[in-house]
């Protein structure tokens, strides 16, 4: 077995909205190459815990390391740089854009980031853009403005946009909310394969795609871990059941 | 592999043999080159102010109609090349090129500074804040009425209407000279702008515009991206005035004013924002407009605010960008 | 003159320009408050106040505090029409969109401007004041009408207050302030609500320019100082407030009298412009919503 490198890790990790502790207080660690899903009630910090990881909440306190160096000051975007990338709850897409320039935006930050030379390679771009697109199966709307796809595909394209990133975290918040359930099955396949070279930290409600597709769970409540572990253990574990599963 | 082959065959990536955006703009340029040709004297003069007008709306579109930021205060880079040439060949006796270098650098030096201060602003908070800066140059060229002669001007004579390029010396004060380097500033405007907006940067620029908190979570350092656009918008402007005060030999305080800034915002708004071509239409014909008006009276500027009016309620995406809507879809 | 009633004569001259001040940036704030626009238009409103105070007062004959009554009843009444006419072909078509507001009213303020130059002319024409006496102090004599200016403009303010925080009309309004799609789910007429906050808006800054017409006389170009004062005052002295309009109207309309004298007026302008740009960039939570982080 090769070893286990840490990706990721908060200590006392905390943010506050006037009174109310969103995120309190929270030490986490993620490995290199794992499956992670956060579950929790609505408001337990799932989101805010995650927007503090990639930069689009600043903390009150606490530290994040990733990849062994303090990002905790970091604006979002380095953080994109090194490796961070997070698909939005609320899809946020460019609607007047077509599809393809929405990855390409995407694609061309990676490339750039890569170092790909002083010429930028259009025809690079365009293959990768064409390889996201083809990995979520939208490479037949390209030519589409954004904005007029479905629900279920804006989603898509959202992961498409993360994928094209080439991240080595890719943080997924609710993506299956609003898909069908051919869309979903889908979907927990399209994860897995991204799992071969990413890590995910997942963030779900659909407790059947959390079961599939996570090695571990991290169980949120008030902002604070409530719990961790195992499909099964988490199955198993009674805090778990009173505070969540509702059992 | 053949996704990517397909899109390149639908011409997603824009590049060919056959370049029809980058021929339309090449063609729509050579009319404007030969139109000297079929016009009289007095066309060829103003044309050639049109032209560096239009000049100016190219490069407050690369800022307004790409980046999506409205600014009010444009008149103040306008006035820097203005005075930036200007005070260069009546203070410090600077030739014709150096002057206008010196507008230029002005305007760069400039829109640096106002950017690094105004960009922490966005929407009406930034209109407001270009605004007020503008204001406060309009008025030091009141102040510094010394070396600017206020409102009466600096009029350019004598040897700065001469100027020796390539080894040849050009009369400034000939209108077919003048017509031709008005022609060549556009030209060269408007072929950079095209490359601009298609160029990965330009895809950002309307990112930006799009969706700014995005185009920050796919890695995009969004305040250095607008200052970027703000500075080739501005020092664009700048060139602009530059060649202003040097083709037409005046520099006054009034084209720092407030309606300087106006202008180009209603030249963008009419010939279509974010589109390439659109300022260049959009102040031929607004410059016709307000010279009709004004031959018949002397408040021809309620053509500018009956205009500005029309557009914003009822036509918000001017001509060109209408265009794009309904027929050529591909236009940049 | 010694200091002492020579800073007396500049504290009374700052107090005229501020009382009408703070009832001109009131309707700049009002309007701003409710409608969350900025009515780049507010400084025509005030001089088509001042413009056709002349109007109603010439056509009156007789003496002039009858001429100076019709027109202080009269201007402020058809300025306010002619707002509600803006507000319901312009602004409410597009929907009171911020930035699309200011660009619309700015091609308001050019057809006002305009307009006013090509029935009214480029001349300055003054209003006679409808009184006429000195007060004498034991080192100077002063214009017994801009007390009443003074005097005139402090009712009015007191009246706005009273039907803001006093009145059914006021809480309505303050209701809308403070959340427009809540106020419209408990049936109160947003739409109608905004075109008679915007004649406020406009009507407060015509009456202020009927109250300064017998001292400054009316010019189609007079327009501009106000607005760029009245920005300065909303700025400083935050929004909704009328306490706070007062205070920075008095503030402003003192200091920019001291200001005037010590140094030139454009100087003076020049700082009042860079501290209305340095405020907007420098406020964390600008009036104009969010910065970027």
């Amino acid at each position: 077995m090769a070893a286990v490198t840490t990706l990721l890790t908060t200590e006392g990790l905390s943010r506050y909205f006037g009174g109310l502790r969103a995120v309190d207080d929270v030490s986490f660690s993620l490995q290199e190459g794992e499956i992670r899903a956060i579950i929790g009630p609505n408001g337990a910090g799932k989101t805010t815990f995650v927007s503090l990881i990639c930069g689009r909440v600043l903390p009150t306190s606490g530290r994040i390391a990733f990849g062994g160096r303090e990002i905790s000051g970091l604006p979002a975007f380095k953080r994109v740089g090194l490796g961070i990338a997070y698909t939005f709850q609320i899809t946020s897409i460019f609607s007047n854009l077509t599809v393809f320039d929405n990855v390409a935006l995407a694609v061309q930050n990676a490339m750039r980031r890569n170092g790909s030379g002083v010429r930028f390679d259009e025809r690079e771009m365009t293959r990768r853009v064409g390889d996201a697109l083809d990995r979520v199966g939208l490479s037949e709307r390209f030519d589409t403005k954004a904005g007029t796809l479905s629900y279920g595909h804006q989603r898509l394209l959202e992961v498409a946009m993360g994928l094209a990133l080439k991240p080595k975290l890719l943080i997924l918040d609710e993506p299956t909310q609003g898909l069908s359930d051919a869309e979903i099955a889908g979907f927990c396949d399209l994860v897995r394969d991204i799992a071969r070279d990413a890590t995910v930290l997942l963030i779900e409600h659909n407790m059947d795609v959390v079961m599939d597709l996570a090695g571990r769970i991290t169980v949120m409540n008030n902002g604070a871990i409530l719990s961790e572990g195992t499909p099964d253990e988490i199955r198993a574990d009674e805090a778990v059941q009173r505070a969540y599963l509702g059992t | 592999m053949s996704a990517g082959d397909t899109m390149a065959a639908h011409g997603a990536t824009r590049r060919g043999l056959f370049d029809k955006a980058l021929l339309l703009h090449l063609a729509v340029l050579a009319v404007l080159f030969g139109l000297q040709f079929v016009i009289g004297e007095y066309q060829h003069l103003s044309l050639a102010r049109v032209m560096v007008l239009a000049t100016y709306a190219v490069g407050y579109n690369i800022l307004f109609g790409y980046t999506g930021l409205l600014s009010l205060g444009h008149a103040m880079f306008f006035a820097a090349g203005l005075y930036g040439a200007g005070i260069g060949a009546s203070q410090f006796g600077l030739g014709v090129q150096e002057s206008f270098i010196a507008g230029v650098f002005s305007g760069l030096v400039l829109s640096t500074v106002i950017g690094l201060i105004a960009l922490r602003t966005t929407g009406v908070a930034f209109m407001i804040v270009t605004m007020m800066f503008a204001q406060a140059c309009y008025l030091l060229t009141l102040y510094f009425g010394e070396y600017t002669r206020g409102d009466e001007g600096i009029v350019l004579k004598g040897d700065i209407r001469q100027m020796v390029m390539f080894g040849y010396p050009f009369d400034l004060t000939s209108p077919v000279v003048r017509y031709n380097i008005a022609f060549g500033l556009l030209a060269v405007c408007v072929l950079i702008c095209l490359a601009l907006v298609r160029s990965p940067t330009g895809r950002v620029l309307v990112a930006i515009r799009e969706n700014e908190e995005r185009a920050g979570m796919l890695g995009y350092d969004t305040f250095r991206t607008k200052l970027f656009a703000l500075v080739v918008s501005g020092t664009m402007s700048a060139a602009a005035g530059a060649a202003y005060a040097l083709l037409f030999a005046y520099v006054g305080a009034s084209f720092a004013s407030i309606q300087y800034s106006i202008l180009p915002l209603l030249w963008v708004l009419l010939g279509g924002i974010g589109t390439v071509l659109g300022p260049v239409v959009g102040t031929l014909l607004m410059f016709y407009l307000v010279d009709y008006a004004s031959e018949y009276t002397s408040a021809y500027m309620l053509v500018v605010g009956v205009a500005l009016l029309i557009l914003v309620v009822w036509f918000p995406k001017g001509l060109l960008g209408t265009l794009r809507e309904r027929v050529i879809a591909w236009l940049p | 003159m010694d200091f002492g009633p020579y800073l007396f004569l500049a504290v009374l001259e700052g107090t005229v320009t501020a009382a009408v001040l703070a009832l001109t940036a009131l309707g700049l704030s009002l309007v701003f408050g409710v409608m969350r626009i900025v009515n780049v238009a507010h400084g025509e409103f005030f001089m088509l106040g001042a413009v056709l105070a002349w109007w109603f007062s010439s056509m009156v004959s007789g003496s002039p505090a009858i001429g100076f009554l019709v027109a202080i009843v009269m201007a402020p009444l058809v300025v306010g029409a002619i707002a509600v006419l803006c507000e319901r072909t312009v602004l409410k078509r597009i929907n009171y969109d911020p930035e699309a507001t200011i660009v619309a009213t700015i091609g308001i303020l050019y057809i006002i401007q305009q307009l006013a130059l090509t029935f009214y002319g480029a001349d300055a024409r003054p209003v006679q004041a409808p009184v006429n006496f000195r007060v004498v102090f034991p080192w100077f004599g002063y214009s017994g009408y801009k007390l009443v200016v003074i005097a005139a403009s402090a009712v009015l303010l007191l009246a706005t207050w009273f039907v803001l925080t006093r009145t059914r009309f006021g809480l309505i309004m303050r209701a809308t302030q403070f959340d427009s799609e809540t106020a419209q789910a408990f049936a109160i007429p947003v739409d109608r609500v905004y075109a008679v906050v915007f004649a406020i808006g406009a009507m407060l800054a015509a009456t202020a320019a009927v109250l300064i017409v017998p001292i400054q006389q009316a010019h189609y170009l007079m327009g501009g100082d106000p607005l760029l004062l009245s920005f300065i005052v909303v700025i400083i002295g935050g929004l909704g407030s009328i306490f706070g309009t007062v205070v920075a109207a008095i503030i402003i309309g003192i200091s920019d009298g001291v200001i005037s004298v010590f140094f030139t007026p454009t100087l003076a302008k020049i700082l009042a412009t860079l501290l209305v740009a340095l405020v907007l960039v420098l406020r964390p939570q600008g009036l104009f919503g969010k910065t970027p982080r």
